[in-house]
């Protein structure tokens, strides 16, 4: 009878949709519960969210004014204490989980599995290596317990209309002072969140220079999208990191990709692999992306990104 | 003295399109060619640059594999590695036994400063350092992009989701880096000569007494779904009107 308990990612106000996914991966599992635990400050807007996703049992709130910030040296003993009783211990594949679960399953003693892509068994699993190229089908030894990495882009967000109790806990672990929250920043643009947008219209090195990239910001409000960018967009300074797509950036699975001047490298097409349609414009017919894409053009971008954003809106 | 400890794994390298075995038990490495895990090498190098800056005095690149990964590791000497250790063996290596490895060499080489791959671009478990950390009781940094020490604490800038974060942690601690920390020096003849000369001591991994109940078993390897060819067209309208049938715009 598997038990699972899911660690909810979160800002402090919203939880983050990668939860609902890993309730989603939970429920393929079957057979047992599903809990949530909420760490934060204060966790009352958080767990009501969470008590609304169908399928979860219980709600866990450990509120801890240390809980403010999601650092993982100070959350990962209380999510290793609360974990006792739990067969599976679940976060989401964002930079939340992975910088988190793997030191909840040391302080447990078990190892990790990262990325689960699909349940094959209640401890077995397929996920992703080398970049994509390959896919592992890892079993756990049936008496350990399963800590992992729900890797979001695999799995649909789980249906709302859930009621669950929401009970408060407390984990009574002390915790370290070594590590302390400085600051955060981030590019808000206003635009929809590129790991959860259902379009992405993403720029690559041929686009220039910052400036360049300012027709795909033009074509991605047009449509209602999210911006992405490849690696060499990113390290050549023409966009923030935070809109690096593949395998070193974020893992996406939106409706409608459009790649635009991005040539398509392994690292770059492990990030995009489950979006439903991919739209490859570039002026080297030969670039890897066309191998990829479902609706492929040639040619100059600077020409049809402006002549497509506006023939979309005529 | 003051010490960083690095990670160096050997893997496929980077530009090497990976295939799966017929027989399904993993991806084919004969004759593959094989390089440091090029998040290692940034590693690496961040530990170079804080020596250059009289900020440590010695860097241990230290590897857990075969024999042939003495090469990396000469590599790494040749980079400007002062010294290494290859703990040896053929055997597949998980995660959290290689946190345990190193948290044993930490008891014995007191570093102030892990500096570990944020990944390895093989297995990409991206669990070690995390591990490593937690068995240690210390702090941890992951993905970092900027990395400043002073007075005993470090601040470090990492990558996440939202964008860039900054924390500041007392050391000795662990930090995994990311792509953007720096970029790794070439490696000059002369230093390849030099590296030969510095020491390189070899440990068997049964020295660590490692016992691990729950390490995984590989059921099997496959290639990827792969996605069709698509369609190419010729215009702007022709991708319009073929967004169009397909609902997207």
């Amino acid at each position: 009878m598997s038990k699972i308990l899911i660690v909810a990612e979160h800002d402090g106000a919203r939880l983050n949709p990668s939860t609902s996914k890993c309730v989603s991966c939970a429920s393929q599992i079957g057979g047992g519960s599903i809990d949530v635990l909420v760490l934060a400050a204060d966790g009352s807007a958080v767990a009501s969210q969470a008590a609304e996703i169908a399928g979860v049992g219980k709600v866990l709130v450990a509120e801890n004014a240390a809980n403010v910030e999601p650092l993982a040296a100070v959350l990962a003993p209380q999510v290793a204490k609360l974990a006792a009783g739990y067969t599976h211990v679940f976060g989401p594949s964002t930079t939340f989980g992975k910088d988190l679960m793997p030191r909840v399953a040391a302080l447990l003693g078990v190892g990790q599995v990262s990325d689960i892509m699909a349940v094959e068994g209640s401890h077995a699993f397929k996920r992703p290596i080398y970049a994509g190229n390959a896919v592992l089908t890892v079993e756990v030894p049936a008496d350990a317990v399963v800590v992992a990495t729900v890797r979001v882009a695999s799995f649909a967000a789980a249906a709302q209309g859930g009621n669950a109790a929401i009970e408060k806990v407390d984990p009574g672990v002390a915790l370290p002072a070594h590590t302390r929250f400085v600051s955060r920043s981030s590019a808000a643009t206003g635009r929809p969140d590129l790991q959860s947008a259902a379009r992405v219209v993403a720029g690559g090195r041929a686009l220039g220079s910052a400036d360049g990239f300012k027709i795909i910001y033009a074509l991605a409000d047009k449509m209602g999208a999210a911006v992405g960018a490849s690696r060499a967009a990113v390290d050549a300074g023409y966009v923030a990191n935070d809109l690096q797509v593949g395998q070193t950036g974020k893992i996406i699975a939106p409706e409608l990709y459009l790649a635009i001047g991005i040539s398509g490298a392994i690292q770059h097409m492990t990030g995009i692999k489950d979006a439903r349609t991919i739209v490859a414009i570039n002026k080297d017919g030969e670039a890897p992306i066309f191998e990829a894409a479902d609706i492929g053009l040639v040619g100059d971008l600077f020409a049809i990104v402006p002549e497509l954003e506006k023939q979309l809106g005529s | 003295m003051r010490r960083i400890m690095v990670g160096v794994k050997r893997v496929v390298d980077y530009n090497v399109r990976v295939r799966v075995r017929p027989d399904n038990t993993g991806v084919v490495t004969e004759g593959v060619k094989m390089s440091i895990n090029p998040f290692d090498e940034i590693a690496l190098e961040e530990a170079l640059r804080i020596k250059e800056k009289g900020l440590a005095d010695e860097v241990l690149a230290v590897g857990i594999g075969p024999a042939d990964a003495q090469q990396q590791l000469r590599t790494a000497l040749a980079m400007g590695a002062d010294r290494a250790v290859l703990v040896q063996t053929d055997a597949s290596v998980p995660p959290l036994s290689v946190a345990r490895i190193f948290r044993q060499l930490i008891d014995k080489e007191q570093p102030f400063l892990v500096l570990l791959g944020k990944q390895a671009i093989d297995d990409d478990n991206g669990q070690a350092p995390q591990m490593l950390a937690a068995l240690w009781d210390r702090p941890q940094a992951v993905s970092c992009s900027k990395i400043e020490i002073a007075d005993g604490k470090a601040t470090v800038t990492r990558e996440v989701d939202a964008g860039l974060e900054v924390l500041e942690l007392d050391l000795p601690a662990v930090m995994s880096v990311d792509l953007r920390l720096n970029e790794p020096r070439y490696v000059k003849l002369p230093d390849i000569m030099k590296a030969k000369k510095k020491p390189l001591d070899t440990l068997a991994l049964g020295d660590f007494g490692l016992t691990d109940a729950s390490a995984f078993k590989t059921v099997r390897v496959d290639p990827p779904p792969q996605r069709q060819k698509g369609i190419m067209v010729k215009d702007v309208a022709e991708l319009v009107d073929a967004l169009k049938k397909k609902g997207l715009v």
